[in-house]
């Protein structure tokens, strides 16, 4: 159990967080559920590459073992992609926010959704062929 | 020198064309921009296509570290024919897009837009031509961030929130692929797909590399709206602006149904265990699940862009049962319906921007009799969608009957039948289109619209075109179709 | 906020030494932790506490909305036309090799331009995002 104490750390994060995109209905909860599933993938690549008795991954003579430098790259062009995934995220809450006055899907949907695909049933099941009514 | 260079100037062509898009700031000149960018990247496509043909693999090293330690761009048959597939649509999308982001992107925008547009294809050449598991992922989330920029661009309020959706779900989808990297890192040790393979052989126990698939399979799976994964797409391409809807339905989920394949049969495909995990029979059931029920959902919208982007979540579902047959000529079936669907829809929704930029409707039943004043733009959207259904005399006929034989190769005879039920519902669709534009009396939108411009209707017919030349003289695409598949199946990256 | 007199001066006393920081981090990442991404978050970082406690107007007179436009781009220019440059003196996209008159001043003379435009990008690109969000009124 303590043995395998940063991946289940990792995986408790990941669910945490894919929980929270799922689950909520506010916008921006949404997003904070979906950089904090982002972040545990740091986690894991970041843990494997720590090395017991490295030291950080610069040359020196006098050190031998020093920590696996790969996963630290990766995971800052990572980083900068959850950076740039939580901005747009973010602008386009803004923009939802400001063509609806509301981050709430269900109440987006309730503007939006049902009643779209009700008219476009009644129009089907009518099967007329006359130019609809102005929306 | 320019050869050796090719697979990296395939991506610093619309990158550098970005670049300067952004810096002009000005619309016009970022639309010849890009323009020349997406030409260059179309010639430079089938340069690598001409050269893989010739000599074989081309592999190159990116500031010229060893696979070991950086990354390699690699292109064989299979990366080369969807290349090319990119490059072609790219450039006529960029013809097309002129006079339909003029009506559609408020001017202060528009070079934004260019810069995304080629941004986004910088990002799905690069996932085509990368050689490196991660790097992949770079791409990806590079043409996926710029298509929902694409998509919020859209006039339309709803365009914003199925952006928003697509995010949502197109960031699981590449975090979920990642996590499938990591995992592979972690019993490898190496990022770089041909090493991959090779360390896969001495391997001693394959449970991270079964976890690590299905990680990797649902990421992508839900990149190319893999059945009950799709729910982002009809939204995301019903609001998304004409240009961009044509650059995404004919590109975006055909390079993430490439990458797929990669995984599948290259690296997983490779070693004993994950090799018969039963994973074929499962994509089975979803494509078929694809060809059935998102048919028919495409058969009750009214949005004829929603109806086109249902049709397309049932038309990924052919290419997928291809690849799950596993056999050659399932594969190959599978990718000439991935080349050919993205040309015939490449069309059809170039047809409903010039329609959109005339009437201002893609609503079915307000677009009644738009054939009589719109003869070209309709028959070319009609041409698509006798395409779609697989009409013989088409491209669509050609991938099916390759996909036919290939399900009666493998023993299936059952999904050759449905394979084929399922193109009626095709034509239930396609019949309803085809009935309200030609067959019923102008309605008040369609009596005051005319012809789209020139420049609009050349690369739809020239896509609409490929459709009937291609279901002719299949040769050519058939021939690179079964290449790929055969280096598919051979196993080697 | 603007008569906030301690949270003015704080940022004056601030501000320099974290613009100088950005810089140290941004020369000293050829030889240790460091290098153009952290250094243009902590550089940005630098600007928007000035935004923060001057307003949206001050800071977009320091830095005006025209040059981030310009900026986001020219680094990621910087960044191809090194990778061109060494295409030109027949080395693969990106190798070094052939920059300068030895392998080891060719390695840091490239490392070093591509951070100058990685250090422009991220420096105003984040600016950016903060000017995005400043600057929108709320219905």
């Amino acid at each position: 159990m303590i043995v395998h104490f940063s991946q289940i750390a990792t995986i408790l994060l990941m669910v945490a967080g894919l929980y929270v995109v799922i689950a909520r209905g506010n916008m921006v909860k949404k997003l904070i559920g979906l950089s904090l599933f982002q972040t545990s993938v740091y986690l894991l690549y970041i843990l494997p590459g720590k090395v017991l008795g490295g030291t950080p991954p610069i040359l020196d003579p006098a050190r031998a073992v020093y920590a696996n430098p790969l996963p630290h790259v990766l995971i800052l062009t990572a980083i900068v992609v959850g950076i740039a995934t939580l901005a747009l995220g973010l602008t386009l809450v803004v923009r939802i926010k400001e063509a609806y006055g509301t981050i709430e899907e269900d109440e987006i949907l309730a503007k939006e959704g049902p009643k779209e695909n009700l008219k476009d049933r009644v129009r089907n099941r009518s099967k007329s062929g006359r130019g609809g009514t102005a929306a | 020198m320019i050869a050796t260079h090719l697979p990296v100037l395939l991506i610093l062509a619309p990158l550098l064309g970005a670049i300067l898009a952004a810096l002009s700031r000005n619309g016009v000149a970022a639309w010849l921009i890009g323009l020349v960018a997406s030409a260059l990247t179309a010639a430079v496509a089938f340069a690598l296509l001409w050269r893989v043909q010739a000599e074989g693999v081309i592999s190159y090293r990116i500031g010229g570290w060893a696979p070991e330690l950086g990354i390699e761009y690699r292109v064989d048959a299979v990366n080369a024919f969807i290349v090319v597939l990119v490059g072609i649509v790219a450039v006529l999308t960029m013809i097309f897009a002129r006079r339909s982001v003029l009506a559609e992107i408020i001017p202060e925008r528009v070079a934004s837009f260019y810069t995304m547009m080629l941004l986004c294809i910088a990002g799905l050449l690069g996932i085509a031509v990368t050689g490196d598991a991660f790097n992949a992922f770079v791409f990806l989330e590079i043409s996926s961030l710029s298509t929902y920029t694409l998509i919020a661009l859209g006039r339309d309020r709803r365009a914003l929130v199925a952006a928003y959706q697509y995010l949502i779900v197109g960031t699981i989808g590449a975090t979920f692929y990642v996590i499938g990297v990591g995992l592979i890192y972690l019993v490898t040790g190496t990022l770089n797909l041909g090493l991959i393979v090779e360390r896969l052989a001495s391997l001693q126990s394959s449970r991270g590399l079964i976890v690590a698939e299905a990680f990797i399979v649902i990421g992508i799976g839900l990149k190319l709206a893999l059945f009950p994964l799709h729910a982002w797409l009809p939204n995301a391409y019903a609001y998304a602006p004409s240009s961009a809807a044509v650059l995404l339905a004919s590109t975006a989920t055909k390079v993430a149904i490439y990458l797929l394949a990669r995984f599948l049969f290259t690296v997983f495909g490779g070693h004993i265990d994950v090799g018969s995990i039963a994973f074929g029979s499962l994509l089975i059931g979803l494509s078929l699940a694809a060809m059935f029920l998102a048919s028919a959902a495409a058969v009750v919208q009214n949005d004829i862009k929603r109806l086109l982007a249902f049709s397309s979540v049932g038309q990924i579902g052919y290419i997928t049962l291809g690849l799950a047959l596993a056999n050659p000529t399932g594969i190959t079936g599978g990718l000439l319906h991935l080349f050919n669907h993205a040309l015939m829809k490449g069309a059809a929704f170039m047809a409903m921007g010039a329609i959109v930029l005339r009437t201002g409707t893609a609503k079915l039943d307000e677009l009644a009799g738009i054939g009589r004043v719109m003869p070209w733009t309709a028959a070319a959207l009609t041409i698509a969608g006798l395409g779609l259904i697989g009409v013989p005399g088409t491209s669509g006929f050609v991938s099916k009957y390759y996909l036919i034989l290939g399900a009666l190769e493998a023993g299936h005879g059952w999904l050759a039948i449905l394979i084929v039920a399922s193109s009626f519902i095709a034509v239930l669709y396609v019949g309803r289109i085809v009935e309200v534009v030609w067959f019923r009396e102008p309605a008040a939108a369609a009596r005051e619209a005319s012809e789209a411009p020139l420049e609009m209707l050349l690369p739809m017919w020239g896509l609409a075109g490929v459709t009937i030349w291609f279901g002719v003289h299949a040769e050519w695409p058939a021939g690179l179709a079964s290449a790929a598949a055969d280096t598919l199946l051979r196993m080697v990256p | 906020m603007r008569l906030d007199v301690v949270l003015r001066v704080a940022t004056k006393f601030m501000l320099a030494p974290l613009l100088l920081f950005a810089l140290y981090v941004q020369f000293h990442g050829d030889y240790g932790p460091g290098g153009g991404f952290q250094a243009g978050v902590i550089a940005a970082a630098a600007i928007i506490l000035y935004g923060l406690i001057n307003g949206l107007g001050p800071v977009q007179r320091i830095v005006p909305v025209g040059l981030l436009e310009v900026l986001i781009p020219g680094g990621v220019l910087i960044y191809v036309a090194v990778g061109l440059a060494s295409m030109l003196l027949g080395d693969n996209f990106l190798d070094y090799n052939h920059l300068a008159h030895d392998r080891i001043h060719g390695q840091e003379w490239g490392v070093f331009l591509v951070e100058v435009g990685v250090f422009l990008t991220v420096f105003s690109t984040m600016i950016a995002i903060y000017y995005a969000f400043a600057g929108r009124r709320r219905s």
